[in-house]
């Protein structure tokens, strides 16, 4: 669905990307790990088009992607949840979800759109509850909730989500971790970009390790988390934080 | 080091060269544009400073060129004879800063001396640049772009509404302004390749301060406000004080400069205080590639003279415009400093082979 | 006798208010969905005023205005176009040279194609002389016209911006560039969009105020500082606010006359500025954390 090949990229003269590759197949949850820095957020800003690639090429389900604005991208049916939730903040959250339809709309499809609507009301009932009130005077969580139904109300064939658990408390984390579980189990297509590396691998199909700028691991996801330099250099860090 | 001084000495030869040229092809009288567009290439090069290595813009240099054209102006036309008797002023006159001259009618008047009008001139820009600098200079971007567009509105304003100022039609009879026995600041013919030489001193005599600021610690710390005031701060540089000396500088550059044109001009208009003015330096900044000091000078002495000469015509204004638009559009760092230079690197090295 | 001179003052406040409020209206829409300030947003009421008046040559009034503002607003999404649209990620500094050397271009333009000249519309109603008597004061019934079209602007513009989908997506544009690209939305076309309203509103309000004010090829640049003046004191990106503020100013700038004489009007109302500047650069009505929550 998604093929990633030799991609550079670079702010300025700060090359961040150095010649990446990965895929992601039809129906697979695949995430990607990563320090702070290693440049998660860079390749799939690049991905959806908000940033320029040097060079490398970009592929959707067989299409040259690398050089189109993120608005075509996105109605290709590649959707980002980015960092940050970034939410629009002075509107409700019923139209905050509305404008992530504005590809359904475009192609005229008003029936799907109420239809995906109560899909997320029902994947998220804290947003139907608040469906009027302002979404930035939501909790972070619920941000996220919104940020993840707003991707999804594009109806995208592959859903990237960025660092999602940022700045949640663990029980929020596990809620939106098994959202995503169930985003794969009806059959969607994931690439989850995480630092809490456990929970990610342990629901990913497969794995890719990100540092600074190189995929320096990748294989299924199981065996990435037996593996022992990732225990020690990734899960390590996540024992501690448990152990808080 | 060195290479500083031979674009100095390049300058002064640049200088001498076009001076020998328009006398031997009999183009004399290219000299006055010349001189003026000398004048306005001080005001350019000290908003150079500014702009390029401090990183703040001012869209009313204009107001300060008019401030120093203005109090001269006025100081040295306002008739005193009427208060002889004062005692304050009996005794400026006999300290010699009051002087009689003959007037247009040959009336005897008594007026400020030029060289007193020009130390007032120096001293009320200082005292402007340092009120208006503390406030401005804290805001960023399009504040700070309309707050000195502002300042330079209000001394537009103010100049076409007083008639002290003689509102819109300026001040005129300014008379000359005495250098050296035998030389002065006027518009005059027979001083016109002296005031031309005097003009361009004053470029070479600027451009040298600034170099050397420039390749001193406090070009180091302007450079490194412009870069990031937030690492300059945790650097230790005073970026207020520093940008507020350097808008102080360029002020001064702006009122010296309005000083001696109006001197050389014998009068000024409200014109000079005009938007459109201020505009027109901060285009020439631009197009000479900001921060390039050299750049600038050469696209002023170069864009002023045909703007004066009127080779532009009535698009004068649009002209500017355009620049403005080309350059920031095409090549934000400057006409000189993408094409030509590199251009002129390809050319000298085939020569080099060609000749060896 | 003074309360007559009093309302006199208002009304003339009012007019120049809404002048004001609607090329600060302007500034904010450009503001909130691309971040810069437009230089040339003075010029649109110009070109809005003059085309009018040329096109009233030989059509009627209401044709002449409608045609001024279309002509405008394809003039406002040309210069989105033409100097904005493929910049990219250009800086404050190159923008606001960019969009002064446009507003010189537009001036220029129109000084070459309409002269010094200053011109008008006809009243709308009327003439210079007539007037409508609202308790005990006289009052122009083109006032009225521009309190009135203004008015409806400001509404328009709410509903535009509140209840339809073209207007949420600008607002989503204008909240976080980057989201709406992400929601689909074709950001570009929105930064085109958005000069081209605001250029429509510019113009109408030109047609509007020119039987009082006048228009003249130079009165943009000026028209622009108030406008900004207005943005500023209404705290910027906040597009109602800038109404209160523009009538705050126009009004006043026209008591002003009375403590000083009129030719220092413009300096008032710039000092006015820098004083919030320096001061309080969110506005009057907002408060800082507000000014950050950008919404039309
Ligand atoms: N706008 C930018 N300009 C310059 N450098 C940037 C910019 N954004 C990111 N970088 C640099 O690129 C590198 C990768 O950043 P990126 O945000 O992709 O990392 P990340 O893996 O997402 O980190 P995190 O886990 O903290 O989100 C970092 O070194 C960062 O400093
Ligand atoms: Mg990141």
């Amino acid at each position: 669905m998604l093929k990633v090949r030799n991609l550079d990229v670079a702010y300025g003269s700060l090359s961040v990307l150095h010649h990446l590759s990965l895929h992601v197949k039809q129906g697979e949850i695949v995430t990607i790990i990563g320090a702070n820095g290693a440049g998660k957020t860079t390749l799939l800003r690049t991905i959806t088009g908000l940033l320029r690639p040097r060079s490398g090429s970009i592929r959707f389900r067989e299409e040259e992607i690398g050089s189109l604005p993120t608005e075509n991208i996105v109605s290709r049916g590649c959707s980002l949840v980015p960092e940050g939730r970034q939410v629009f903040a002075a509107m409700p959250v019923r139209e905050n979800l509305l404008l992530g339809a504005y590809v359904q709309f475009k192609r005229g499809r008003r029936e799907e759109v109420h239809r995906d609507l109560e899909r997320i009301y029902g994947l998220f009932p804290v947003l139907k509850q608040r469906e009027h009130q302002l979404a930035g005077t939501l909790s972070g969580g619920e941000q996220q909730m919104l940020a993840i139904g707003r991707a999804l109300m594009a109806g995208p064939s592959l859903i990237m989500l960025d660092e999602p658990s940022m700045g949640l408390a663990p029980l929020i984390v596990k809620d939106i971790f098994a959202i995503v579980r169930q985003l794969g189990k009806e059959g969607g297509t994931v690439l989850l970009v995480e630092q809490n590396a456990r929970s990610a691998l342990r629901i990913a199909d497969r794995g890719y390790v990100l540092e600074n700028g190189r995929i320096v691991l990748e294989g299924a996801a199981e065996n990435l988390l037996a593996n022992r330099e990732i225990q020690r250099a990734y899960l390590g860090k996540d024992v501690d934080a448990e152990n808080k | 080091m060195f290479q500083r001084f031979r674009h100095i000495t390049a300058l002064a030869a640049a200088i001498a060269a076009v001076q020998l040229l328009t006398a031997a092809t009999g183009k004399e009288f290219f000299l006055t544009q010349l001189t003026m567009a000398g004048y306005y290439t001080l005001v350019i090069i000290g908003l150079c400073l500014l702009m390029g290595y401090a990183g703040q813009i001012s869209l009313g240099h204009a107001g300060f060129f008019a401030i120093g054209g203005y109090t001269s102006a006025v100081l040295t036309t306002v008739d005193l004879s009427a208060w002889k008797a004062a005692p304050a002023i009996s005794l400026l006159a006999k300290s010699g800063i009051l002087t009689g001259r003959a007037d247009l009618y040959g009336g005897q008047i008594l007026t400020v001396h030029p060289w007193a009008a020009f130390l007032c001139a120096l001293c009320i820009t200082i005292v402007v640049a340092f009120l208006i600098g503390v406030p401005v200079l804290k805001l960023k971007g399009h504040y700070l772009a309309m707050a000195t567009l502002g300042f330079g509105t209000i001394i537009y304003s103010v100049v076409l509404a007083t008639s002290r100022f003689g509102a819109a039609d300026g001040i005129s009879s300014v008379p000359a302004f005495p250098l050296l026995p035998g030389l002065a600041v006027t518009g005059g013919s027979s001083q016109r390749v002296a005031n031309y030489y005097f003009a361009w001193l004053l470029v070479t005599v600027g451009m040298l301060l600034l170099i050397n600021l420039i390749h001193s610690r406090v070009g180091r710390a302007l450079r490194s406000i412009h870069g990031a005031e937030d690492a300059a701060g945790a650097m230790g540089v005073d970026a207020a004080r520093y940008k507020l000396n350097t808008f102080i500088l360029s002020a001064v550059y702006a009122a010296v400069a309005g000083v001696f044109l109006t001197h050389y001009n014998g009068g000024i208009g409200p014109s000079e205080a005009s938007i459109m003015k201020s505009v027109r330096y901060v285009a020439i900044v631009a197009v000479g590639g900001m921060g390039s000091l050299w750049g600038t000078l050469i696209m002023s002495a170069v864009l002023n003279f045909l703007s004066l000469r009127g080779y532009f015509g009535t698009f004068d204004d649009a002209v500017f415009g355009s620049i403005l638009i080309a350059v920031m559009l095409f090549s934000p760092e400057g006409v000189l400093k993408l094409d030509i230079r590199s251009l002129v690197g390809r050319w000298i090295r085939t020569d080099r082979k060609a000749g060896a | 006798m003074f309360l007559e001179l009093f309302f006199q003052y208002l009304v003339a406040g009012l007019t120049y208010g809404t002048i004001y409020a609607v090329v600060g209206i302007g500034f904010n829409i450009i503001y909130n969905t691309t971040g810069i300030i437009n230089f040339a947003q003075g010029e649109f009421v110009m070109l809005g005023g003059m085309t009018a008046v040329s096109l009233h040559a030989f059509l009627p009034l209401p044709l002449a205005i409608a045609g001024a503002v279309l002509v405008t607003m394809a003039v406002g999404g040309l210069i989105e176009m033409l100097f904005i649209r493929w910049l990219v990620k250009p800086s404050v500094l190159r923008m606001i040279i960019i969009t002064i050397g446009v507003s010189i271009l537009i001036r220029e333009g129109a000084l070459h194609l309409w002269g010094e000249g200053i011109r008008s519309l006809p009243y709308f109603t009327g003439n210079e002389v007539s007037a409508i008597e609202i308790g005990g004061v006289r009052v122009s019934p083109q006032v009225l016209w521009a309190l009135g079209v203004a008015a409806i602007v400001v509404l328009l513009l709410n509903v535009f911006f509140h209840y339809t989908m073209l207007g949420r997506e600008m607002r989503a544009c204008a909240s976080n560039r980057d989201a709406a690209a992400l929601c689909g939305i074709p950001t570009r076309n929105m930064v085109t969009l958005s000069f081209v309203v605001s250029a429509g509103i510019g113009a109408l309000a030109g047609c509007v105020v020119s039987p009082i004010t006048q228009t003249q090829y130079g009165i943009g640049a000026g028209l622009a500082i108030k406008g900004f003046t207005v943005a500023i004191l209404g705290g910027l990106g906040n597009s109602m606010a800038a109404v209160g503020a523009g009538f705050i100013l126009g009004i006043l700038e026209s008591f002003s006359i009375w403590v000083m004489p009129t030719a220092y009007k413009d300096a008032i109302s710039i000092t006015i500025l820098l004083a919030m500047l320096f001061a309080r650069p969110s506005g009057l009505f907002g408060n800082s954390e507000a000014a950050r929550l950008k919404e039309f």
